[in-house]
């Protein structure tokens, strides 16, 4: 078997049966995706395979076979982020993190489906996402924001709106 | 908290058939083996070592995916996802829609689906009931070679047989309502089907309301409550067998009203 992650192509030892998230995350040792629940429920190990959102935790290695892996990893670089990891950026929107990439996949799949900002449709297609520290809102935002091509100055961010941060004294 | 299972399945024996006859030989008369459709329900058994077969028949490639229409007759293959029916008409169309979120349903099978067993502490195969009020056929293979029988006979030995497809006439109307569920990854605790064929016979069934799913024959006259009569409610996890007793002639009601609006 072999897999094609973020453009680069691996020969694969695993099982056929193995989950595809612990090919990526044990035998290529790709850690975006995240092991949360590990049964489908809370969407962290998602990833696009043929650029559709799956749960790598619950597809064997076999039916991902020859196809092409999206990670988070393969969405930007830190100089370089993609649009949706701009929103997300600038929204606030990851808290601890840990939801953070299956999260922005599912929603990057969403955008390239042509999703629009419209909220009940963005609940609905990150609805397998769960985020413990229930930081919803701003997640929605952010897809929101990507879905329309907002751009964003994320130097003003770093001390923008939602920080505590301050630049200066209040007088 | 799962390790690696890369080396779990070590001892499993796997077959991935490139074709139906293929998939039927491997089968064989299914002792020992663990079918694989998407793998939503197999991979994470296996992850949690609830279950290390012996042998796994993986479907992937077997060409069991796909509906197809005959007229009014509708055959639906093994291995189509179960996303692919939440365009149909009801029944089967919402209670589909209804089934986990899109990312599990684009990788969960119809055949997966309607041969699961009960879950841990909570119902499994919501469209066994959606297909039962469609008056559904099921192709299958296995011990005694390839049978064509009604869901109903075939249920409970569903884990005997290899599912190929399932068959039904396109209802003159149909109906689904179920309870809601808190988030995507909860299994509905009780959800009833209906569906009125162009004779205007009336089927109406149930899942969450045994092992399986059930037909509801004693409601089908129109007396809602009568539903009770057969049914054996049960306490899980989701729900307890009183809230499903209380619950299951509501649901009902809602079904045949929604059928008859259709009229």
């Amino acid at each position: 078997m072999n897999l094609t992650v973020n453009g680069v192509t691996h020969e694969i030892e695993s099982s056929l049966l193995a989950p595809l998230l612990d090919v990526l995350r044990e035998e290529l040792g790709i850690t975006g995706p995240k092991a949360g629940c590990h049964q489908g429920g809370c969407g962290a190990c998602t990833v696009l395979v043929d650029g559709e959102p799956r749960r790598s935790c619950l597809m064997p290695v076999a039916y991902a076979d020859g196809g092409e892996i999206t990670t988070v990893e393969g969405l930007g670089t830190v100089e370089d982020l993609s649009p949706i990891q701009q929103a997300f950026v600038h929204h606030y929107a990851a808290q601890c993190g840990f939801c953070t990439s299956g999260m922005m996949l599912a929603g990057q799949s969403y955008i390239a489906h042509g999703g629009s900002d419209d909220a009940e449709s963005i609940q609905k297609a990150l609805g397998g996402h769960v985020c413990r520290c229930t930081g919803y809102a701003k997640i929605v935002e952010a897809v929101a924001a990507a879905a329309r091509g907002d751009s964003f100055d994320l130097t003003e961010t770093a001390v923008g709106k939602y920080t505590t941060m301050t630049t200066g004294g209040a007088e | 908290m799962a390790t690696t299972s890369v080396a779990l399945d070590a001892a499993t024996e796997i077959f991935m058939p490139g074709s139906e006859d293929e998939a039927i030989a491997a089968f064989g008369d299914g002792t020992d083996v663990v079918v694989v459709g998407g793998g939503t329900i197999v991979v994470p058994e296996m992850t949690y070592r609830r279950l290390q077969p012996a042998k796994a028949l993986m479907l992937g490639s077997a060409g069991l995916a796909g509906i197809t229409r005959d007229g009014s007759r509708v055959t639906i293959g093994a291995t189509t996802p179960v996303e692919e029916l939440t365009a149909t008409p009801a029944p089967l169309g919402p209670c589909a829609a209804n089934i986990a979120d899109l990312e599990i349903r684009s990788q969960a099978t119809i055949g997966g689906n309607l041969c699961a067993g009960t879950g841990n502490e909570a119902p499994r195969g919501d469209l066994q009931g959606a297909f039962l009020a469609l008056g559904a056929t099921v192709r299958s293979a296995g011990n005694g070679g390839i049978t064509d029988e009604p869901l109903e006979d075939f249920l409970p030995k569903r884990h005997e047989r290899l599912l190929l497809d399932v068959s039904f006439d396109e209802p003159a109307a149909g109906a689904f309502a179920g309870l809601d569920r808190p988030h995507t990854h909860d299994y509905t605790a009780l959800a009833v089907s209906g569906a009125r064929s162009a004779d205007g016979t009336i089927r109406l069934a149930a899942t969450g309301a045994g092992s399986h799913g059930v037909r509801l024959p004693s409601a089908e006259g129109g007396d809602a409550d009568a539903a009770l009569q057969d049914v054996t409610p049960h306490d899980d996890a989701l729900a307890s067998a009183w809230y499903r007793t209380k619950v299951l002639p509501v649901l009902v009601r809602r079904v045949l009203a929604e059928m008859k609006e259709s009229a």
